[in-house]
Order: structure tokens, then sequence, then C-alpha cells
């Protein structure tokens, strides 16, 4: 197997803000690489700091510490003006379809605007075509030109979100909750496209989500997080089929399941969050885990990578892989 | 893009978009409250416009007629005489281009400086948000009317003083307006993905921000422009903005008062005129308000 | 058909409207739904589908204007609740209907203190002194799973979770026939939601509560009610118990629902959305209103209104199952 250099690798990044009583630590310390055409998953409850590790990869949030490498290129010491070019390259789509579209914009306008911004085509015919061709790409009839956001529902409203982050080619893109806010059947038609076009186009996407069945149906790799640190990091199919550390196992626990049969036993976690403004370095989970050790509350733990690229944050594991006491099963 | 799409080069000629300003101007008139505002606000200016053709200046609004003074509204003289026999018409529409100079003069000038001194505290935050708001808090604390005072004394009674005066007075209270209204949109998502496209700061701001702010502002502009035709008015009256004989409408007011028992027409008559204009522009704001939103159609 | 006794809550024939300047909204057209004492229902749709319009219509809390209730009946415990006055419903509401909402950030008062806000419902409905609301007030706490030392605090000082388990003290104080609940999970964290959901289950078993649950996520609907009725553009398009919605799905709205639905089991199976869009409510086609969507639409859907066809307690609204033109081997029988 050869060898390819990830299209994206996070290193060490760090986002602290300051709040009145300290400094909220949303992103902390997170390391990951993705290879190019993948979908890297990342899951986590409101807080978690899921969203700002979007926003600091794109550098929408300058990071506090740390390094994001797209293709090998450090862009965190980029200046604005580069960032601005790089930005061709990495695009977003967010959660809200709402607001994240401006309501005095018509769908052409808000399409063409980034082709503006960069100078992509020089006469407007050319860029008109080329809106055309990106409202047939993501299934919205051209009849829609010149309609304004707030006459359209939602899967509409996304489906320009779309458009807007396809129309500069970029190679990468971190989708925000880009399902959350629709029904399921208008979900289930976003998630169809956005994976038609990550074939057709070769992306590579980050997929932020709060539901674990998508995050499962969307990701090659998924990683959990869990205030601002990612905890366990697995293949897809090895993390629903093997959860490894408790918040984990908990998480997927609880996903209320459509079906009548085997129903699970429900992990119910008791306890308060973590405060994340300026924690100790203990385990964050350790106050609701159930499998809570002396050692969780001595130092924080650290990612290990067990077989099968299966990495978790957990004192219930030691180095070799070996766990130091038997949960689960 | 591997597929292939036959596309049709002239989308706006097959998905025609009616303008933004007919769009606006249509919707506008709907509204039947701000198109009367308008058309009383247009009646207004033509006549301002051809105050020199429908009436003399020398010889209606500054000359003195005793033979004819105090006279009741009358056909030779629909709103009457004054104390001095000199048209109230003729005077009320001279006096119109001197009210409806310095409000619209004022008030952009305040829309301009204390446009750009809000957008900016609203967008950038942090210090120099605290710098331009403390200021624009010490300005609030001294009444509007007073400090026009203040200024028009220390600089002279004059149309130019005046408009400067009343511009100042409005500055603070336009950059508050437009930093609230910024900071309600600046955390938006449109925002942060027009940033994620590639935009820079002025067309975030020129493009995305300003236009969404447009009703606390364009509600601002009529009230102020009301407030700026009753403190010229105010000033006048107290003998520190336009001075007699000069037709202001503050002027008017001021000296009909003395006869206010047995000749009520010389205060009613401009004190109404002042109540429509006002009322027209407010009535006028609130139509152009809902217009200009894509969202209300 | 079925007597009164064994009914909480009936509502025949249900049509509401919203009289917009627009056009006229039809949210509601000839619903029906039925909950037998001690049962939860389940009303399962997608937004815009009158899920909502039906709790406030029980309530009698449908905005007016715009909102109107053109025709049909309400019957809680046997009253018919159209009939009765405002200041009668008033009574009603609380002792013996409530609601819980989606969302129990606004629904608590950020200046009163929890005890209080139970307290003031119980004081409302009962013949009881503020400080015997109280006690129960903190009783009610602990049946929710809040320590009644809390009972002081504000809600700011409450997480998500917390705060709706208040809501449904609230709504439970008054040992309420039926409750309401519509998608009182939806605005918190799965592993939230997990506690909430079984704090609601838990309270249900002890209470003997009847209750209509208002959700689009049928996994919430699996998990915690006895029959289900999917609602579908303001009528209900099948009803079942869980066993014949999930296991023996007939219509063709429902079986689109389940496949719209990321496959747990196998991650890479492309999933199957309902094409198109839920019709306007301003001007609903005539026919079958699911029609343009379905893949087994017939000639007849698109101008004739399917007649209910009920097989042992599953109905089902839908020409497919009308026994003179019913196919050869029934057409989407489980998986």
């Amino acid at each position: 197997m050869v060898n390819k250099p990830p299209l994206l690798e996070v290193n060490r990044l760090k986002k602290f803000f300051k709040t009145p009583k300290g400094l909220l630590h949303a992103v902390d310390d997170v390391s990951f690489k993705i290879e190019k055409g993948k979908t890297f998953g990342i899951v986590g409850e409101s807080g978690c700091g899921k969203s700002t590790l979007g926003r600091t990869i794109l550098r929408l949030l300058d990071p506090t510490s740390g390094q994001v490498f797209f293709e090998g290129k450090n862009i965190t010491d980029l200046n604005a003006l580069e960032m601005r070019h790089m930005r061709r390259e990495m695009q977003i789509i967010f959660q809200d379809p709402f607001s994240s579209l401006n309501p005095r914009m018509t769908v052409s306008q808000t399409i063409e605007e980034p082709l503006k911004l960069h100078n992509i085509f020089k006469d407007k015919h050319e860029r008109q075509k080329k809106v055309a061709t990106l409202m047939d790409t993501v299934g919205l009839a051209r009849r829609l030109f010149n309609s304004y956001p707030h006459e359209l529902d939602g899967g509409r409203r996304q489906r320009i979100g779309i458009a807007r982050a396809l129309s500069l080619n970029p190679k990468f893109i971190v989708c925000d909750e880009p399902v959350s806010a629709l029904d399921v059947s208008i979900q289930a038609q976003i998630l169809n496209l956005m994976n038609e076009l990550q074939s057709e186009l070769d992306l590579t996407y980050i997929f932020i989500t709060h539901d674990l069945s998508v995050v499962y149906h969307f990701s090659d790799e998924i990683a959990v997080m869990y205030l601002g640190q990612i905890i366990e990091k697995a293949h897809a199919d090895d993390l629903f089929a093997r959860p490894l550390h408790p918040y984990t196992k908990a998480l997927l626990s609880a996903i209320p399941i459509p079906s009548i049969h085997n129903r699970v036993e429900r992990i119910i976690m008791k306890g308060e969050i973590f405060s994340p403004i300026n924690p100790e370095p203990v385990c964050r989970f350790a106050d609701r885990c159930s499998y809570v050790m002396e050692a969780c509350r001595k130092s924080e733990p650290v990612l290990k990578t067990l077989e099968s690229q299966h990495q978790v944050a957990c004192f219930l594991y030691d180095d070799n892989g070996e766990t130091t006491k038997i949960i689960g099963e | 893009m591997q597929k292939e799409v036959k596309v049709k080069t002239n989308l706006e000629q097959d998905f025609p978009k009616t303008s933004w300003s007919k769009e606006t101007i249509m919707r506008l008139r709907r509204n039947k409250g701000s198109m009367i505002g308008l058309a009383f606000l247009i009646l207004l200016l033509v006549m301002s416009l051809s105050a020199d053709i429908l009436f003399d200046y020398d010889e209606l609004v500054i000359k003195q007629n005793i033979s004819e003074r105090l006279q009741w509204p009358s056909i030779k003289h629909i709103f009457g005489t004054d104390e001095f026999g000199r048209d109230v018409f003729a005077r009320l529409v001279h006096g119109s281009r001197i009210s409806l100079l310095v409000a619209t003069s004022s008030v952009t000038f305040s829309v301009i400086i204390g446009g750009a001194l809000g957008a900016m505290a609203g967008y950038f935050g942090g210090e120099i948000d605290n710098l331009i708001m403390r200021v624009t808090d010490i300005l609030l604390s001294i009444p509007m009317t007073m400090f026009a005072i203040v200024i028009v004394a220390a600089l002279g009674a004059s149309t130019g003083n005046l408009i400067l005066a009343l511009g100042i007075a409005s500055v603070p209270i336009f950059a508050r307006v437009v930093r609230g209204a910024v900071i309600s949109v600046r955390d938006v998502e449109y925002i942060e993905a027009a940033r994620a496209i590639g935009a820079n700061n002025f067309t975030i701001i020129f493009k995305h921000i300003l236009p969404n702010c447009l009703a606390p502002i364009i509600v601002q502009i009529t009230l102020r422009m009301a407030s700026a035709i009753y403190n010229t008015a105010a000033l006048s009256f107290l003998g520190m903005g336009v001075s007699p004989p000069a037709p202001e409408w503050g002027v008017l007011l001021a000296s009909g008062r003395s006869y206010i028992r047995d000749f009520s027409y010389l205060t009613l008559i401009p004190g109404f005129t002042i109540m429509l204009t006002i009322l027209s522009l407010n009535m006028l704001g609130d139509g152009l308000r809902d217009a200009l939103d894509p969202r209300l159609r | 058909m079925s007597n009164d006794i064994e009914n909480i809550l009936e509502i025949d024939n249900l049509f509401v409207e919203y009289r917009t300047q627009d056009g006229i909204v039809k949210a509601l057209n000839g619903l029906d739904i039925e909950i037998k004492k001690g049962t939860t229902l389940g009303l399962v749709g997608e937004t815009g589908a009158g899920k909502t319009t039906t709790g406030l219509a029980i309530l009698g809390l449908i905005p007016d204007p715009p909102g109107v209730i053109v025709d049909g009946t309400i019957k809680l415990n046997g009253e018919y609740l159209r009939e009765k006055t405002e200041r009668q419903m008033e009574k009603i509401r609380g002792k013996h209907v409530s609601m819980i909402f989606q969302d129990p950030m606004t629904s608590l008062n950020p200046v009163i203190r929890v005890e209080d806000q139970i307290a003031e419902v119980i004081e409302n409905h009962n013949e009881v002194n503020k400080q015997e609301a109280k006690i129960l007030a903190r009783k009610m706490l602990e049946q929710v799973g809040i320590s009644k030392n809390r009972g002081k605090d504000y809600p700011h000082q409450f997480s998500g979770g917390m705060k709706q388990r208040v809501v449904i003290a609230i709504a439970l104080a008054c040992n309420p026939d039926l409750l309401i609940a519509d998608e009182p999970t939806t605005a918190l964290d799965v592993t939230i939601q997990a506690q909430v959901l079984e704090i609601m289950k838990e309270l249900k078993m002890r209470r003997n509560l009847s209750m209509l649950l208002i959700t689009h996520d049928l996994g919430i609907v699996a998990e915690i009610c006895d029959m289900v009725s999917i609602i579908y553009a303001g009528r209900i398009v099948e009803h079942g118990t869980l066993v014949d919605i999930f296991d023996y799905t007939r219509h063709p709205y429902t079986k689109g629902l389940f496949n719209s639905l990321p496959n747990m089991k196998d991650r890479t199976a492309k999933l199957k959305p309902i094409r198109g869009l839920m019709p306007d409510p301003n001007n609903l086609p005539s026919g079958c209103i699911f029609c343009s969507r379905c893949d087994y639409a017939m000639p007849i859907c698109s101008s004739v209104y399917p007649d209910y066809y009920n097989i042992n307690g599953h109905v089902v609204a839908c020409h497919l199952y009308n026994p003179e033109n019913i196919k050869e081997e029934v057409l989407f029988y489980g998986q």
C-alpha cells in the first residue's frame, strides 16, 4: 500500500476563549490527519468544542496554538491575504440554512459571490453560466435563480449553501451539522447529495454532528469529542462495534433506535459536566464515569493507539491496549 | 466537473429579475400611509424649489405692508397676513427652504459620521468600541437642544452653524443605533459564511452587514429629520437660529405667539405645517423600512 | 365504536386553518385521534404537518386570529372541549390537560424560583395554601429526580436536562388526565435525552399517565409509546400499535420515513429519501396529499382522497389497501 500524504493534518490545535471567569478551553490539544477523499466525522454533545474546532481549522477563528497543515502547507501562519486565497481550497457548510444565507441576496447572488470575490470569471455571462451549472449540480431548479432564501424551504436553502461552498472547486469542506435542522426525509436527500458530490468531485469532508446515526452512515473515521478533547478515534465500523471509552459507550447506548427489536440496555450518565473553564489536568469525564479509578483524578489520560488504529484516551487501557479492568461484555 | 451540463447562456432573459429599485417602489406603493406622506413631502419640495417663482422674496416675504396687517385667511391671502401685513403662505413656502435644507443637511452629516463610527465600533469591538462609545455617551448626556444652543452661541447664529450644531448633536444617536444593529448582525452565520469564501472587512460591512441594518437606520433618519425641523423651529423661536425677518417656520411660530388669542391662525398654520411635515416623514420612513426588506414581500 | 370511559381523548374530523393575508393555510384537514386511558400515543410527522397545531387545539390555545377551528370535535374525558368558555378552559388547562414544550429554556420564568413555579400551578387548581403547595412542589421535584434542596434555585442554575424535568414536574403537578409533550427532548443532547426519556417512562408507569407525544423521531416513539399515529399534511395517514407501525408498515409515507433513516447495521447502505417536498398548505392538491411523492401512486390517487381501511385496528389511509383493488401480495409487509 502506498502511503499517501494526508490532505489535512491538525497538530496539537488549541483554541481558548477569554471569559470573565477564566480561560475557556474550547479546543484543547487536538491532533488528527485526514486522507484525501475520506470523511472524518467529529461527534460530541453541545459545548464539546466540535464547531469551534471546525472553524479554527478553517481559520475563521485564529488558533491559540498548534498548526493546521493543508497539503503539507502550514496555514496557521499565512497572513490575511494569503489566507483569502487559501479559502478557494477549503470551504464550510453551515448548520442553520436559515441564518447562513444573507436574506437580502438572491439565490444566484449568493452562489455568485465567491466567484466575484476571487475574480474567477471576467465576464458576467460566464459567471452566470457557472452559477446555473452549480444549481444543476446541487439539484436546485433554475427558476429559483432570482428567488430569495426566505421563499424557500430548509432543504433548498441548504442546497444553496452547498452550491456556494462548491463554487470555488474546493478540495476540502467542513460540514458543520449540515442536516440537523432538517426533517428526516429532507435530511436523507441532502446526505445522498453530499455523498454523490464527494465521489464525483473527490472531496474530503470533516463532518461535525451530534447525531450518531448520521455520523455512522457518513464517515470513514470518527472522533468522539468531550470538553474540547478527542477521547476516542477509530474507523466508523470499529467504533460502533467496539466502543472503548466509557463516554462513547454511554453515548452509543443513548441513541434512540427506530425499531422495537433488540433493545439495548441504557447507560444513564450521572453527574454534572466538568467546567471547560481553567480545567484541572485530570480526566474530564471522571465525575460522570462509572469506572472511575484513582488514576483518573491524578493526571490527564492521553490518546493511546491500540490495534487497528483504534485510539482511546482512558486509563482503563494500558499502553499495549490491554484492558486493566473488564468493561462491557 | 465531469458531467457536461448544457447551459443556456442568458439566464437573465429566462428569469427576468425586476430591478431592485422598481421592486422597492412597487412595495412602497402598497403602503397608503407612506404614499400620503410622500405626496405631502413632494408638494413641499416642489413649492420650496419654486418659491422664488411663486412669491417674490422682497416684495411679499420681507416688505412690510401695514395696511393689510393681521388679516384672517381669505381668497387674497389664503393663510392670512401677519402683524406686518406680510402674506403667511408666501412666508411659509420660503421658510420651508430653510427648514428642509437644515433637516436634510444635518441628518446627512450625522448619518455619515455617526454611521461610520457606529459601524466601526460594532464590527471591530474591543478598544475601538470602548473609545467611541464612551465619547458618544458623554455627548448623549447633554440635551440636544442645549448642545445646539451652545454651538450656535459660540460660533454665531447662521444657517450653516445651525446645520453643524444639529448634525453634531445627532451623531451619537446614529452611532448608537448603527452599532447596536451591526452587533445584532455581526455574529450571524452568513457573516461567517462571507468570511469563509474570502470576503474582506470592507465587503462584509458594506454588502452583508449594513444592508441588514437598514430598518433601524431608516426609522432613525426620519425621526431625526423630524427632530431637526422642530429643533430649528425651537432655536429660531428662542432667537438662536434663523433671525427675523427671515421666514423660518420657528420664527413664524414665535412671532405669532403674541397674537395667539385674537389671531390664532398665525400660530396654528405654521404649527400644523410643522406637524404634517414630521408626520409625513415618519409615515414615509415606516413604509420605506418595510419596502426595502425582501422578506416582507 | 369505543365508549367514552375508555378513551381519554377523542379528536374527530378536526379542521384548523390559519387565515393570513397571503392566503388560507390549512393546518389540519380532518384529523382523527384516539388515546386510550393510561396509554401513550406517538404523533409522528415532519415540520409543518400540523403536530403542534394539534396540541394547541386540544388546549384551546390556537392563536386567533389568524387561527380558526373550522370543524370537528375534541372530547377530553367525555367532555366536548370546543363548547367550553375561555373561563372553563382556564380551569381545564393545567388541571386536566397540560403541555410540555420543546424548549425548556424559554418555558420557565427566569426570575422565579423553581419550586415556586411548580407551587403556583398547584395553588391555582387545588384547595391548598401556599405552604402545602410548596411541600407538594418539592415532592414533585423528587419525582422527576431532582433533589428537593434545589427547589430554591433559579432556572439558570439548572442544566438543560434538569430544566426540562422541572417543566415535566410543572406539567404533572396537578395530576392531569392527559399530558401533551411537544418534542420534549429535541432541544437536548442524546445523553440528556436518554435521562429525560427514562424519567418519562418511569412516571408513565408509576402514575398510569395518558400521554400524547408529539415527535419527529421514530426512535423515541419506539422507546416510549404504545400506539402511533403518523400525520401528514394535517391528516392521519396511518395508525396502529408499535408492532403495526414498525414491523408491518403499510402507508408509503411511513415506509419512506423509515427508509430515510441511516441504517445502523450497514453503514454503506444508501439512504432512500422520499422524493419531493410536502405540498404547500396554502394550496393542497385534490386526492391523496401524498400522491405526488408516492412510488405506488395509481390513477385514482390524484383524484380521490382514500378512506381509512381498518384491519384489526391497524388503520391506513391509502388506496392500496382498498379490499377491491388490493394486490395479490401485500405490498410492503415486513422487511
